[in-house]
């Protein structure tokens, strides 16, 4: 069996899984952020009274922090008291920051565990050995009301990146790189684990970053077996016992892949879907009207620290604006220590308090018909930041940055 | 629910994501009435004055991914969406329509065999897709489970039973 198979087994109650078995598993931790009134709704429809287990419940106001509407105030309101009458203890505030980062800040997903979030990128979690995967409010609803929720056991595909990625070129690149390569609709249904001698390279901020855009590709869960690196992440944070499994040497994949990432040139994906990847080069020169870095893709201090290392005593072009949304508190702590903040201040970023912002096209930074806004975020579809007649890239936090730098799409690996 | 569905099709291309079925700017909206106004308002702003009860959307692969946001389905049901039709789905948005009670059905070559306006019917058993009498194609059977779901009105009325009979025990 894989890790994955065996991790859901032990949560089913069951010795062994088989693809496509339908089975019913013990939730470990369920989130729900503040885009979905309707979970609570849903389960007083269901006749819920009582949360099963307050305590695997999260609550995260993050996708609308603080609230810009009355409306948006009025459902974090209720969201608020569900918390306060359940004894939801941990109530994730305005104050905290994106859903996947507060988990990881707080090391709150455990490897061999499984996570459900109301979102879709819970997938992220898998950087830590999770079974992370995003559901809607009904089904969330379901967990409150029974602790458990069905799961199709699904396929499970291998994609492997070799090899060190150059100076300049991140994970980021190496996901859109495959995500273009193989399209967006590649691994719906299914779980994807990343392997590969590139990982051992690859920071818990960068194995995120991977993590979080398999969601891209339609994956369903993803997964990077648990490591040195990982341990050492989660070593400080962790408070209780947790187990982690290992794939059987026999394990048969239902795919797998490989990319040599050696010589991998900064990527792009343009204009509007995700899979439209191209090497940055066919786009120099491209104006850009507003530079983004956020989101729990590409809005961690990493992110933040190679946008202050490319702007250091310069200035942001003066056509372009540079909009910084660090993705929790944590975040936004360690780039104030690490004076990163300053240095991005006075090169002229507007920095946004650490939440969804306009990731999702609903505040804080939203574009305009026309204009074209390069991002570290994870979705270009129209619309997707604010006019539908606008147009997105997405990159790699270098790639956003050195766009904000010269105010047009540039070859990042140059200003190094 | 009935065995045998009819209406007209509405056809759309592949990957059509969530923010086309109901943009994020008015995730804020919870209440039915609102989230019913913008039904697939990112991908054509006058499908709710053309669409009737019954009606089925038509699409490529892919369809419904994105975000998480049961808002998607809600606004499909609520506009009186009677089934979806696509070569593929994105999971959560499967998940959540068959949680809600809409039926979806696989057909890996309906966008080449069906035309906007349409007149379609699908048998929830037989997994036939007609249009006027003829047989067009044979969609991929729903499994017990998501038939039972189904069959219910919807996972609510299931797991509304499921808790009844706990908290009499
Ligand atoms: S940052 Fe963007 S992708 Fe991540 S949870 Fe928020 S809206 Fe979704």
């Amino acid at each position: 069996m894989h890790a994955i198979e065996k991790l859901l087994a032990k949560k089913a109650g069951k010795a062994s899984v088989k693809t496509g078995e339908i089975i019913n598993c013990e939730i470990d931790m369920a989130g729900i952020n503040d885009l979905y009134l309707q979970t609570l709704r849903s389960f007083f429809e269901m006749g819920g009274t009582k949360v099963h287990d307050p305590s695997r419940v999260i609550m995260f106001l993050d996708h609308y922090a603080p609230a810009s509407t009355i409306t948006q105030a009025a459902n974090q309101k209720q969201f608020r008291e569900f918390c306060w009458d359940q004894g939801i203890d941990l109530l994730m505030d305005i104050d905290q920051g994106v859903c996947h980062q507060v988990l990881a800040d707080k090391g709150l997903a455990y490897p061999g565990e499984i996570v459900v979030i109301t979102d879709s990128h819970t997938t992220t979690h898998g950087a830590f050995g999770a079974f992370g995967t995003g559901v809607g409010a009904t089904d969330l609803a379901i967990i409150l009301a029974t602790g458990k929720l069905w799961f199709r056991v699904p396929e499970i595909i291998k994609i492997n990146f070799e090899e060190k990625l150059p100076k300049g070129v991140y994970a980021k690149d190496a996901i859109l790189h495959a995500i273009g390569t193989l399209g967006a609709d590649y691994a719906v249904y299914k779980a994807v684990e990343f392997g590969g001698s590139m990982l051992q390279y690859l920071s818990i901020s960068e194995r995120m970053a991977l993590c979080n855009m398999s969601t891209e590709m339609g994956a369903k869960a993803s997964y990077i077996q648990p490591d040195a690196i990982t341990m050492a992440f989660l070593e400080e944070k962790v408070t209780r016992p947790y187990e982690i499994y290992h794939t059987d040497a026999d394990f048969h994949y239902a795919d797998e892949v490989s990319f040599d990432v050696s010589a991998l040139k900064p990527q792009l994906a343009a204009p509007s879907s995700v899979d439209n990847v191209y090497d940055v080069s066919q786009f120099i020169g491209r104006h850009i009207d507003q530079a983004y870095l956020g989101s729990c893709t590409g809005g961690r201090a990493e992110d933040i620290c190679i946008a202050a290392h490319i702007l250091q005593g310069k200035k942001v072009a003066s056509r372009t604006r540079f909009v910084i949304v660090p993705a929790s508190k944590g975040v936004l702590l360690e780039a104030m220590e690490k004076g990163y903040v300053k240095t991005l201040i006075e090169a002229g970023a507007t920095f946004v308090t650490p939440g969804c912002a306009a990731c999702l096209g609903t505040h804080e930074g939203m574009i305009a018909s026309g204009e074209t806004c390069i991002t570290t975020t994870n979705r270009n579809f129209p619309g997707r930041m604010g006019d539908t007649k606008a147009q997105i890239f997405l990159g790699s936090p270098a790639a956003v940055a050195a766009a904000a730098l010269m105010g047009e799409i540039v070859d990042p690996t140059l200003y190094m | 629910m009935e065995k045998i569905l009819s209406g007209n099709a509405f056809v759309f291309g592949k990957n059509v994501d969530t923010d086309q079925i109901y943009p994020g700017r008015f995730v804020e909206f919870t209440d039915v009435e609102d989230v019913a106004k913008y039904a697939m308002f990112g991908a054509d702003p006058t499908f709710t004055c053309k669409v009737k009860k019954g009606d089925f959307i038509v699409a490529g692969t892919n369809f419904g991914c994105g975000s998480s946001r049961e808002h998607a389905v809600i606004t499909l049901k609520a506009v009186g969406v009677g089934a979806i039709i696509a070569e593929s789905f994105a999971r959560i948005f499967y998940r959540n329509a068959i949680n809600l009670g809409i039926p979806l059905i696989v057909c890996p070559t309906i966008s080449k065999l069906v035309q906007t306006g349409d007149c379609l019917s699908f048998d929830l058993y037989s997994g036939e897709i007609r249009r006027e009498k003829s047989l067009i194609a044979t969609a991929e059977p729903l499994s017990d489970y998501v038939l039972n779901i189904l069959e219910s009105g919807g996972i609510k009325p299931l797991i509304k039973q499921q808790l009844e009979v706990k908290n009499r025990a």
